[in-house]
C-alpha cells in the first residue's frame, strides 16, 4: 500500500517553484510509493521520468545521515549514465544536498574504479556489464551492504536482450547482499507493461505499474521530396536536399538510421551537399570514444544543428532542444519508431515532430504502414522466452569469482529472477556442471576442472587466477569481433570495423569511417591502419551493422496494403511501381507464397516473398537451398530481407511448389539445424557468453593467427561427438526463437496453407530488384560452390600455363 | 582423383585433400602440426574447457589417410603435440588408437617448437629426416628441397579460406593437419617471403585445388 501523500521537504518545493515547475502526478506517485519493493513507471520521453526515479533517493539522502551507497542507477548506455550525472548535479547543487554522484562504466579510469569500490558514492550510475563486474569482486558484500534503491532506466530496451537477463541475475545477488533493496524500473511506452513488471520484481513480489500521461499525439509525416526515392538501396541520397532544408528550419534535428553503415554514407553525402556549412555531427557505436564524446558535448552546448545517428542515440539521453526527429529508412518496428519520435521536443505536453524518409520504394510502403500503425497506437512486440542458460552459466562463473558459494543458495537466488522462475534444479545443475567440468559426455578434465567443490560442499575456482580471465569476458553484448581503425602514425583510433569487413579489404581500398574517407594501408598488430584519402567516393561502401527484423504486425499491414486495387495513400511513383509489379508478375498476397523465377547476370534466380521478417526469411533461404542442393539445382547463395529471399544458382527452378511442402521443410529444418552457418553464429554467441570462448585475452593478440581457430570447428566437433551437450541445446533453443525464427516460417505456412504461386519470367521484376543491392549475401558450400572453385582454380592455373590437376 | 600431383626436386609428391603429403615412391605419408592435446593444454592453462574430442577427430582423419595409402613410413612433421605435458596426458583409448596406426610401419616424430623432446608413444624422435631428394623439418630454413610445417598456411579462393599447401620449385610448407588449428594467410609476408614468384597454393577440402600464389 502506498503511504499517504508524501510531502516534499521544503527545499525541494522551493527548488521546483524556483524553476517554475510543478511536481508531475507520476513524480508524486513515485514518492508516495517509495517503499514498495518494486515499482514500474511508464512515461513518455520528456515527462520528467528520470527525476521521478531519483526524487525519492534525493529526499532520503537530503539529511546527510546515510553512509555509503544508497542508490544504484543502471542504464543500457554509458552515455546515458554520463548524461544523468550531468542532469542530477543541477538539483543537488542548487539545493546544496549532501549527495555524491558518480558514474562507472567501461570508460571509467582504473584508479577511479578502485576508489569507488573502497569508498562508494551515494548514487552510482552504471551499466549492466559494469554491475556484473562489480558483483564478481570479493568485496562486493561490503560495497553493497547499505544499498537501498536500484533504478533501472530504459528497462524496455534491456528487456529485449540478454543484457536484461544478466542485470536481473545481478540484482538477485544484490538483494541477498542488501535485503531491503527496493527496485524501480523506468520505461518508455511498451505494448505489454506487466511483462516488464514481472521481469523487474523479485519473484513473487508484486510490482505496481504507474502510467504517466502519454502527452499529445506526435506530429509525424513523410518527408516531401522533389525527387522520388530509388528502386533499391538504403542511402536515401535523393532526400538530402529536403533533409538539409528541414534541418535549416529547425533548431536541432536528430537523423536516425537503422545501421551504422547507412549513417556513415548518409553523413558523408549530407556533408558534400551542405553548402551552408551547417554544423552537423555523426554519432554511432563504432566510433572511438573521444569522437563520440566530442559530439555529445557539442550537442549539449547547442553547437550542432543536426546529428546523424543510430541506436546509440535511441535511448532517453537528454540532448537538449531537439525539435525534429528524422527517421531514414523504414523503422521496421512501430514501438521503436514511437520511442525515437519521443526524442523530439522535451517540453512536456508539446507534440513531438518527426519525419519519415524511406530509402527506396519498398520502404515507402513500409513507412506508410508504420505511420498508420502509430496513429492506431498499434505497438508490436513478441513475448520473451525463459531466461537463457548461457547467461546463467556466466552468472555462475561470476559468483565463483566473488568467492566460494553453495549451489543451493545460488539456485534459490536465481529462481527469484522473473525470467528464471521456471528453471528446474536439473537445468541449473547442468549449467553448474558445464562451468565446473565442461559438461562433456567424455569426462576428460578431471585434473583441470574450472570449479572444484571444497570439503564443506562449496564451489570455488580451481585456479584463482582464472578470475581475471572471467572478468575480462563479462557481458552479453553480441558484437562481432571488431578491429580498431587508426590513422598511420597516429595513436588515437578513429573507430572500429568488424573483423569480417577488414578481411575483405585490400591495400588501396577506400571506405568511410566517422564521416571521412580513408584508404586501407594494412593490418598491424590487429589494428587497421589507414591514411586520409581525398577521393570523393569511397570504393567500398562500408562495414555492416545490426539489422532489425520487421515485426509481424508491420508485415501484415503491408500485405493488406498490397491487396488494394489502387494506392491513393502512396506517392505516385510508388503506386506506379506496385502497379508495374502487378502487371508483369503478381503482388504478394496474405494467403499465398509468391515465387518468381528468372535468369539474371548468368545465374538462375528465384525470389520468394514470404513476409516473415529478416531472420525467418534467412532461415527459409537456408532450407530452400538445402532442398535445391538435394535436387541438384546447384544453388550458390542467397540474400534475405524482411519480405523476401533471393536465391541464385547454376540451374533453373521449373516448379517451385515442391520446395514448400511443410513436412519436408520441417524435416529439413531438423537436419539443417545441426550443420548450418546461422547455428554456428548462434553457437558462437552462446559459447562466448557461457565462457567456452574467450573474446578478450590477458595479453594483446599478436598478428600471427595460428594460435586462434574458428569457433565453427568447436561447433562441428560437438555436433559430431557430443550432440546433446548443453551448448548445443542452448544454441538450438536460441536459434529457434532468434536468428532462426522458425516460428515465423510456421506462421507463414499456416497463413498460406502452403499455396504457392510460381511465376516464371525472363527478367528481374520490380519487386525483386531491391534484393540485388542488399548486403549480407550468404554463399553456400555445396556442389555448385565446389564447381565454381574448381573452375576458378583451373582458370587461374591456365593463365600461368600450369596443369590444374 | 582428388589429390594434386607435382614433382619437387625430382621427387614425386601428392597433396591429399586432407592436408597430408604422400610420396608414392618412398611409401611415405607426411602430416604436420597435429597439435594433439590442445584442449588439455588450454584447460590446464586457462580453465577454459573446449570439447575434448580433437585428438579423436585428428587421429580418425589420419587413420583414413593411412588406410587409403598404406604407407611404409609416417612422418609427423613437428608440433604433433600441443606441448609435452599434453602428449603425456593422452588417454588410454587414444594411445591405443595411435599404436594401432603405428603398427607395421616406421613412425617418425619430428621435433617442433611445441614438442621439443621425445614422447613416450613409440616411433623415433628426430629433428629432421631425408627421404629421397627431400629433407623434412618443422620450420623452413634457407635450404632447398625442403618440406616443413609450422606456419599453418591458409588460402582464400572464391571467398573461402581453407588450409593450404604452399609449394614452389624449392620447398613445400604444409598446412596444419590437427582439428583444433587456426591458420595464417599465405599472402602474409611471413609465409609469402619464403617462396619465389611462381609459387602455388594447394587448398585442402573436398578436393585438393591448386592456384597460383599471385
Amino acid at each position: 500500500m502506498p503511504d499517504a501523500t508524501r510531502h516534499l521537504p521544503a527545499k525541494f518545493d522551493a527548488w521546483f517553484a524556483g524553476r517554475g515547475w510543478l511536481v508531475h502526478p507520476h513524480q508524486q506517485a513515485m514518492l508516495d510509493r517509495a517503499n514498495d519493493p518494486a515499482l514500474l513507471l511508464i512515461a513518455p520521453t520528456g515527462g520528467g521520468k528520470t527525476l521521478a526515479g531519483f526524487l525519492p533517493s534525493l529526499v532520503e539522502l537530503a539529511d546527510g545521515a546515510h553512509q555509503g551507497l544508497h542508490t544504484l542507477y543502471v542504464s543500457p548506455l554509458k552515455a546515458l549514465a554520463a548524461d544523468i550525472k550531468r542532469n542530477l548535479r543541477r538539483p543537488v547543487e542548487d539545493m546544496a544536498l549532501p549527495v555524491r554522484i558518480e558514474d562507472r562504466t567501461g570508460d571509467t579510469s582504473y584508479t577511479q574504479k578502485r576508489r569507488q569500490r573502497a569508498d562508494p558514492p551515494h548514487i552510482l550510475l552504471t551499466t549492466p556489464e559494469s554491475l556484473a563486474l562489480l558483483i564478481s569482486y570479493e568485496d562486493a558484500p561490503r560495497m553493497f551492504a547499505g544499498l537501498q534503491r536500484v533504478i533501472v532506466d530504459e528497462i524496455h530496451a534491456l528487456a529485449e536482450s540478454k543484457r536484461g537477463d544478466q542485470l536481473m541475475l545481478a540484482l538477485s545477488r544484490l538483494q541477498t547482499l542488501a535485503p531491503g533493496l527496493r527496485r524501480v524500473g523506468l520505461s518508455a511506452t511498451v505494448e505489454d507493461p506487466p511483462a516488464i513488471a514481472r521481469m523487474l520484481a523479485r519473484h513473487p513480489d508484486p510490482c505496481p505499474i504507474l502510467l504517466a500521461d502519454p502527452g499529445p499525439a506526435p506530429d509525424i509525416a513523410m518527408l516531401q521530396t522533389d525527387a522520388p526515392p530509388p528502386w533499391a538501396g538504403g542511402g536515401a541520397n535523393y532526400a538530402i536536399p529536403a533533409v538539409l532544408e528541414a534541418v535549416k528550419q529547425h533548431k536541432t534535428t536528430l537523423i536516425f538510421h537503422n545501421t551504422r553503415a547507412q549513417a556513415e554514407i548518409f553523413f558523408h553525402n549530407l556533408w558534400l551537399a551542405n553548402t551552408d556549412d551547417l554544423p552537423i555531427g555523426i554519432h554511432h557505436g563504432s566510433l572511438a570514444r573521444e569522437q563520440r564524446e566530442r559530439v555529445e558535448s557539442a550537442m549539449v552546448a547547442g553547437q550542432l544543428r543536426a546529428i546523424v545517428c543510430t541506436g546509440s542515440l535511441d535511448l532517453g539521453i537528454d540532448w537538449g532542444d531537439v525539435d525534429l526527429v528524422i527517421q531514414v529508412g523504414a523503422p521496421k518496428n512501430v514501438k521503436r519508431l514511437v520511442q525515437r519520435i519521443g526524442r523530439a521536443n522535451h517540453r512536456y505536453n508539446a507534440p513531438s515532430k518527426a519525419l519519415l524518409v524511406p530509402a527506396n520504394r519498398f520502404e515507402v510502403v513500409e513507412c506508410i504502414a508504420a505511420l498508420q500503425a502509430v496513429q492506431a497506437h498499434d505497438l508490436d512486440g513478441d513475448p520473451k522466452g525463459a531466461g537463457p542458460r548461457d547467461v546463467l552459466c556466466q552468472h555462475i562463473l561470476i559468483a565463483a569469482c566473488a568467492g566460494p558459494f553453495h549451489a543451493d543458495d545460488l539456485f534459490d537466488e536465481v529462481c527469484s529472477v522473473g525470467a528464471y522462475t521456471g528453471l528446474t534444479r536439473a537445468d541449473f545443475d547442468a549449467c553448474l556442471d558445464f562451468c565446473a567440468t565442461g559438461g562433456y559426455a567424455l569426462r576428460a578434465y578431471d585434473r583441470w576442472k574450472r570449479l572444484l567443490q571444497t570439503a564443506d560442499g562449496k564451489w570455488q575456482l580451481r585456479d584463482p587466477r582464472a578470475a581475471l580471465r572471467i572478468r575480462m569476458n563479462i557481458g552479453t553484448i553480441q558484437d562481432t569481433d571488431t578491429l580498431k581503425v587508426r590513422l598511420k602514425g597516429n595513436f588515437k583510433p578513429l573507430g572500429e570495423v568488424e573483423e569480417s569487413f577488414a578481411a575483405t579489404l585490400t591495400q588501396g581500398d577506400t571506405f568511410l569511417i566517422g564521416g571521412q574517407i580513408v584508404r586501407y594501408d594494412g593490418l598491424r598488430e590487429m589494428t587497421v591502419e589507414v591514411t586520409r584519402d581525398a577521393s570523393k567516393t569511397p570504393k567500398i561502401a562500408t562495414f555492416m551493422g545490426t539489422k532489425f527484423a520487421n515485426s509481424t504486425q508491420l508485415s501484415q499491414r503491408i500485405l493488406r496494403m498490397f491487396a488494394q486495387d489502387d494506392w491513393p495513400q502512396l506517392p505516385a511513383h510508388t503506386a506506379a511501381w506496385l502497379g508495374l509489379q502487378r502487371q508483369v508478375s503478381k503482388l504478394p498476397e496474405v494467403d499465398r507464397i509468391l515465387v518468381e523465377s528468372f535468369p539474371h547476370d548468368g545465374r538462375q534466380h528465384i525470389c520468394v516473398y514470404g513476409f516473415a521478417g529478416r531472420n525467418a526469411m534467412q532461415t527459409l533461404g537456408m532450407l530452400l537451398t538445402q532442398r535445391m542442393e538435394e535436387m541438384d539445382l546447384q544453388p550458390l547463395g542467397f540474400v534475405a530481407t524482411d519480405y523476401a529471399v533471393l536465391v541464385w544458382g547454376l540451374k533453373p527452378v521449373t516448379d517451385a511448389a515442391p520446395l514448400f511442402r511443410a513436412p519436408d521443410l520441417r524435416a529439413g529444418f531438423e537436419t539443417w539445424l545441426s550443420g548450418n552457418a546461422v547455428m554456428k553464429r548462434t553457437f558462437r554467441g552462446a559459447a562466448t557468453i557461457a565462457g567456452l570462448i574467450e573474446r578478450n585475452l590477458p595479453q594483446a593478440r599478436k598478428s600471427g593467427r595460428q594460435a586462434t581457430f574458428s569457433s565453427d570447428i568447436l561447433y562441428d566437433t560437438l555436433a559430431k561427438y557430443d550432440p546433446d551437450h548443453l551448448m548445443l541445446q542452448i544454441t538450438r533453443e536460441e536459434a529457434l526463437r532468434g536468428l532462426v525464427d522458425f516460428g515465423r516460417i510456421e506462421e507463414m505456412l499456416a497463413r498460406t496453407a502452403g499455396h504457392v504461386d510460381h511465376v516464371a519470367l525472363d527478367r528481374v521484376t520490380p519487386l525483386a530488384m531491391p534484393l540485388f543491392l542488399e548486403q549480407g549475401r550468404i554463399a553456400l558450400a555445396g556442389a555448385g560452390r565446389e564447381r565454381l572453385m574448381e573452375d576458378e582454380a583451373a582458370a587461374l592455373m591456365a593463365k600461368i600455363g600450369l596443369p590444374a590437376d | 582423383m582428388n589429390s594434386y600431383a607435382f614433382t619437387l626436386c625430382g621427387t614425386r609428391c601428392q597433396a591429399l585433400p586432407s592436408g597430408a603429403l604422400w610420396l608414392p615412391e618412398a611409401g611415405t605419408l607426411c602430416v604436420s602440426d597435429l597439435h594433439l592435446g590442445k584442449s588439455d593444454r588450454i584447460a590446464r592453462r586457462s580453465g577454459v574447457m573446449l570439447p575434448p574430442y580433437e585428438v579423436q577427430e585428428t587421429l580418425d582423419k589420419l587413420a583414413d589417410d593411412i588406410g587409403a595409402t598404406d604407407p611404409r613410413q609416417v612422418i609427423c612433421l613437428g608440433d604433433s603435440f600441443d606441448d609435452l605435458a599434453a602428449a603425456g596426458s593422452l588417454d588410454r583409448a587414444m594411445r591405443l588408437h595411435l599404436s594401432s596406426l603405428q603398427a607395421g610401419r616406421k613412425w617418425i616424430w619430428i621435433e617442433g617448437n611445441h614438442d621439443p623432446g621425445p614422447v613416450d608413444l613409440g616411433g623415433s624422435h628426430l629433428s629432421q629426416i631425408e627421404v629421397g631428394t627431400l629433407s623434412f623439418r618443422h620450420i623452413a630454413t634457407s635450404a632447398t628441397a625442403e618440406v616443413s610445417g609450422h606456419y599453418h598456411p591458409k588460402h582464400r579462393l572464391a571467398g573461402r579460406s581453407r588450409p593450404a599447401f604452399v609449394v614452389d620449385a624449392k620447398r613445400i610448407v604444409m598446412p596444419a593437419y590437427g582439428a583444433y588449428t587456426g591458420g595464417l594467410d599465405c599472402m602474409s609476408p611471413t609465409i609469402r617471403q619464403l617462396f619465389g614468384p611462381r609459387a602455388i597454393a594447394i587448398l585442402t577440402g573436398h578436393k585438393a585445388l591448386a592456384v597460383p600464389l599471385a
